[in-house]
């Protein structure tokens, strides 16, 4: 009956080493009021001055998302009353942002991104037990991103895959850590509907106070449910600002005067306009590092990896840029990524580590061992754990700890008679048709090689010596 | 007592030649200060400990030789809206009584690395509003010329402190002529530097495209070394401007033979007779030291006040925001919620006029009145920059009355219209970001100055200051007697 017209407001907290106008660092978790200066402050007298770095990170997020790059923009004060906005002003763009008309292509359809724009963020307020709210304005001038998007949307499971997508997107590029939890990474909703085959737009309303992307799914799916009920019953939706009920599972109105609010925007005085160069947004491309999705398809078609593989591999930038390093050390890419996926993913999982302590060289060499026959496949397992915890190459370590496999025959000969000798009983069992005997007697040896024994000669050399 | 009449350069060669000491200059400014304030009322703040420790490590430093920068040991004031770290700066406000700020301003710090001696801050008119400084939350300040007659305004307390010789100099501010009007009302030199010229950053904004900091001075020569100091590049102020190559105080040669100078017609549109008469003296001077001088035209002259007062009032309410009992500042002692929190500490914190100015501020940055009020003076702003481009085709200097009367009696209503409408010669110049200096050029049959104003290119500040090192030359010294007795 109804189809849901969805549009995001994005905004992502960037990577840079200090805040957006002043030297403070840019950085969570603080001690309140620790990171603050006269200017982000707010104090009478202090002056914005623009950080560039923060101009590029713009430019690389409107690249990566196919943007449109305004050469020229300026810088406009939004005027409200708020205690976490020390100067009563933010420091925005309104009519001129920095990036417009970009795209996100998804699975099923492209959406559209109409600007991003940079701006300040404002303070935090918090609300005490004891009925007190106390600022701290560390997070104040901290440089934004406002990503908006035209809407596109239709569902809460595309809202979700777009906002996946973008995150993957602006954590590869290190625009932003884009950690929800931290707040690095915050979005808005907006959701009106309109009956199928209509082409006017239904009444919106935007959906505030979202802290996780299930969150999001359900505010969106509880929001269309809440205005096709009401647009069932004859009435009409009204236009208005909603809060999402992480507990009630239930958005919920804000009768807040804010809302109404005239911004009484014009441009900032006291900064000058952004002038960007065509030098500056080539040289921005040209160090941009190749997205996940152009890398995954390459991994698809060029390494043969299946589809799971590659999403597997390029769910962190880390992963995938030591993938890409194995290969391009001479690593074989199926391998490579069995053993990235696999082994080292768990070891990395159960250390808790962010990052490989060993180099994909490292890692290539001892895949290599592994082709030449100078280790088990087991072995090297071990070895493995060891490259973890030394700083060894594991050739170093095999010799350390004497895991060097053993494809001697003569040596695993004399493994095998040694084995036989002392287990008759299983040597009868097999010799009666039981084909577990068989196993049995290769694990003795095997335990006997301290594990090193090269396990397709001495499955040879077994059942030579048993049918002797 | 001759030593408090000096000028800047008189005082800094006699404490570099070891004459005189930093610490008997300071001790003499404290002491006049201290006969002479409760009358005039210049000072806010008096820094009676501090500016006398500061002078006695100033003569230690010279005692060892050590460099002394170019202001060495002379006590100078500042306009109360200049942060000074640790020291109370008011903005003559309720709202920032008990305001101590944790940082000063760079002028401030430019001041101190060259030797300046800090005595105190001065009044004005509340937040820079108004052109009387009669808008002090805390006192009036009055013409030690005649103290029935205001000081002008706002750095009313700038202009009396020199011309009363409390302090060597001092700085003002000047947004739509602060800083030359109470110079041309008291008899000093006021200069008002190209818009970038000087860093803001500490300068409690008031209209951030239009204010300057400049200085208060008893001669040209001052001004000019004071402007040395502290104009320049500043990485905190991303409006200024690189420095400049040259130095003005070595560039003053008074020579002005063949310098094109015209003279705006539309100025003199009911101006008093008497400063007419000293205009037309100013400018047969100037002719007599072979500048060539002319009428022209200033077509736009009746545009500037309406625009001033649209662009300044939309930045202000916007600068005048933070003042909302959060953070620092005035908060009230009853409120409810926390809009009522804003109101009360708003209401009860600001005076009148800088309430109007809001006022009228949030209409016409109101989405609603924005393009036909506020955007369209910024679009006239241009029109009025390209004429004065056209003018500076033709002409080195413009020169005009400072102001159209001579100082009115105290207690007439700093804000009312006729007050507002005087400021249309000096407006102009902080549209364009044009320097402006005002000199003294005369005096009314009874006594209270008059003065001329020369307004030069952008970031001409050495022919500004030329054409008016060579008028001052001309200008009989004799002055009439003041209040506090030193003549």
């Amino acid at each position: 009956m109804y189809e849901a017209i969805i549009g995001l407001e994005i905004h992502a907290e960037l990577k840079t080493d200090t805040k957006i106008y002043c030297g403070c660092k840019n950085s969570f978790g603080n001690e309140p009021n620790t990171q603050v200066c006269p200017v982000c402050m707010g104090l009478p007298g202090a002056l914005p001055v623009l950080n560039k770095k923060v101009v590029d990170l713009a430019i690389k997020a409107g690249l990566a998302l196919s943007c449109n790059i305004e050469k020229c923009s300026k810088q406009d004060r939004k005027n409200y009353f708020y205690p976490d906005l020390p100067k009563a002003y933010q420091i925005s763009q309104n009519d001129t942002p920095l990036c417009t008309n970009g795209y996100i292509e998804l699975k099923s359809k492209k959406i559209n991104i109409k600007r991003i724009h940079i701006e300040e963020d404002a303070g935090k307020l918090i609300h005490n037990k004891n009925g007190t709210t106390t600022i701290d304005f560390n997070r104040c001038g901290v440089p934004l991103i406002e990503v908006v998007t035209e809407p596109d949307i239709r569902s809460s499971y595309e809202a979700i895959e777009f906002l996946e997508a973008l995150k993957e997107i602006l954590e590869y590029s290190e625009i932003s850590d884009c950690k929800m939890q931290e707040g690095s990474l915050r979005c808005d909703v907006n959701v009106s509907l309109r009956p199928i085959g209509c082409d006017a737009f239904g009444t919106r309303c935007e959906i505030k106070n979202l802290n996780s992307f299930s969150a999001i799914g359900s505010a969106i799916d509880c929001e269309i449910n809440r205005q096709s009920e009401i647009l069932n019953s004859g009435k009409n939706v009204l236009q208005e600002t909603r809060r999402w009920d992480d507990c009630l599972k239930q958005t919920v109105s804000m009768r807040n005067k804010e809302e109404s609010c005239d911004y009484r925007y014009f441009p900032e005085p006291d900064l000058l306009p952004i002038k960007v160069s065509d030098e500056q947004i080539h040289a921005i491309k040209e160090r941009m590092v190749v997205l996940p999705e152009k890398r995954r398809i390459k991994y698809i078609n060029e390494y043969d990896l299946s589809e799971y593989d590659a999403k597997i591999l390029t769910s962190k930038k880390t992963l995938s840029d030591f993938f890409e390093s194995c290969i391009a050390s001479g690593g074989k890419p199926k391998d490579c990524a069995n053993w990235l996926m696999g082994d080292i993913s768990k070891i990395l999982k159960e250390k808790a580590l962010d990052k490989i302590p060993f180099s994909p060289d490292c890692l290539v060499d001892l895949l290599a061992l592994i082709d030449n026959g100078t280790i088990s496949n087991s072995s090297a397992k071990i070895v493995l754990l060891n490259m973890f915890k030394s700083n060894d190459a594991p050739d170093v370590i095999i010799e350390k700890s004497g895991l060097a496999q053993i494809s001697d025959i003569e040596k695993i000969k004399a493994i095998a008679d040694s084995v036989i000798l002392s287990n008759e009983k299983s040597v009868k069992d097999y010799k009666n048709g039981n084909k577990r005997a068989f196993g049995f007697l290769v694990g003795q040896a095997m335990k006997l090689s301290g594990g090193r024994a090269n396990p397709k000669i001495l499955n040879e050399v077994i059942k030579k010596a048993l049918n002797n | 007592m001759e030593l408090l009449t000096l000028t800047v350069h008189e005082l800094r060669d006699m404490i570099k030649s070891k004459k005189i000491s930093s610490f008997e200059a300071t001790s003499a400014c404290l002491s006049h200060i201290k006969k002479t304030d409760d009358t005039i009322g210049s000072f806010i703040t008096v820094l009676y400990d501090e500016a006398i420790e500061s002078a006695k490590e100033c003569d230690k430093k010279l005692a060892q030789g050590e460099n002394s920068g170019s202001l060495f040991g002379v006590p100078y004031a500042l306009k109360d809206n200049i942060l000074t770290k640790n020291i109370k700066t008011t903005c003559a406000s309720k709202m920032l009584d008990d305001f101590i700020p944790p940082y000063s301003a760079t002028v401030e710090n430019r001041i101190k690395e060259h030797g300046g001696v800090l005595l105190g801050k001065l009044n004005m008119d509340e937040f820079a509003m108004g052109s009387s400084t009669e808008n002090s939350y805390y006192k009036i300040t009055k013409n030690p010329y005649d103290t029935s007659k205001i000081p002008g305004g706002s750095s009313g307390g700038s202009a009396t402190a020199v011309a009363s010789n409390e302090a060597y100099f001092s700085l003002g501010s000047d947004t739509g002529g602060s800083i030359r009007q109470p110079a041309s009302f008291c008899g000093c030199v006021g200069l008002k530097p190209t818009y970038g010229r000087v860093s803001r950053y500490g300068l409690v904004a008031f209209a951030s495209s239009l204010d300057q900091i400049g200085p208060m001075t008893k001669d040209v020569r001052d001004s000019a070394i004071i402007l040395d100091v502290i104009s320049g590049k500043d990485i905190k102020d991303a409006t200024t401007c690189k420095s400049s190559e040259i130095s003005f105080e070595k560039a003053l040669n008074g020579k002005i033979c063949g310098k094109k100078i015209g003279v705006p017609t539309e100025y003199l549109d009911g101006i008093n007779e008497e400063v007419l008469y000293s205009l037309s003296l100013a400018i047969e001077n100037l002719k007599q030291l072979g500048a060539d001088c002319t009428d022209t035209s200033l077509k736009l002259y009746k545009y500037a006040l309406p625009t001033y007062y649209l662009i300044s009032s939309g930045e202000a309410c916007s600068n005048l925001a933070r003042y909302d009992g959060v953070k620092y500042g005035y908060r009230a002692e009853n409120y409810e919620s926390l809009t009522d929190l804003y109101k009360e500490s708003r209401s009860l914190g600001f005076g009148d006029e800088v309430k109007r100015r809001i006022l009228l501020g949030t209409y016409v940055l109101s989405s609603e009145n924005y393009s036909a009020y506020f955007k369209k003076a910024q679009q006239v702003r241009t029109i009025i920059i390209e004429e004065f481009k056209k003018l500076f085709e033709k002409y080195d200097v413009l020169v005009t009355p400072a102001y159209p009367t001579t100082p009115s009696n105290l207690g007439q209503g700093g804000s009312s219209i006729e007050m507002y409408v005087g400021g249309n010669c000096l407006a102009c110049a902080n549209l364009a970001g044009l320097p402006a200096i005002v000199v003294p050029c005369g005096y009314t049959k009874k006594g209270l100055p008059i003065g001329v104003q020369i307004i030069g290119k952008p970031f001409d500040e050495a022919t500004v200051l030329n054409v008016a090192y060579a008028l001052e030359k001309t200008i009989t010294k004799q002055k009439p007697s003041l209040m506090g007795g030193t003549k």
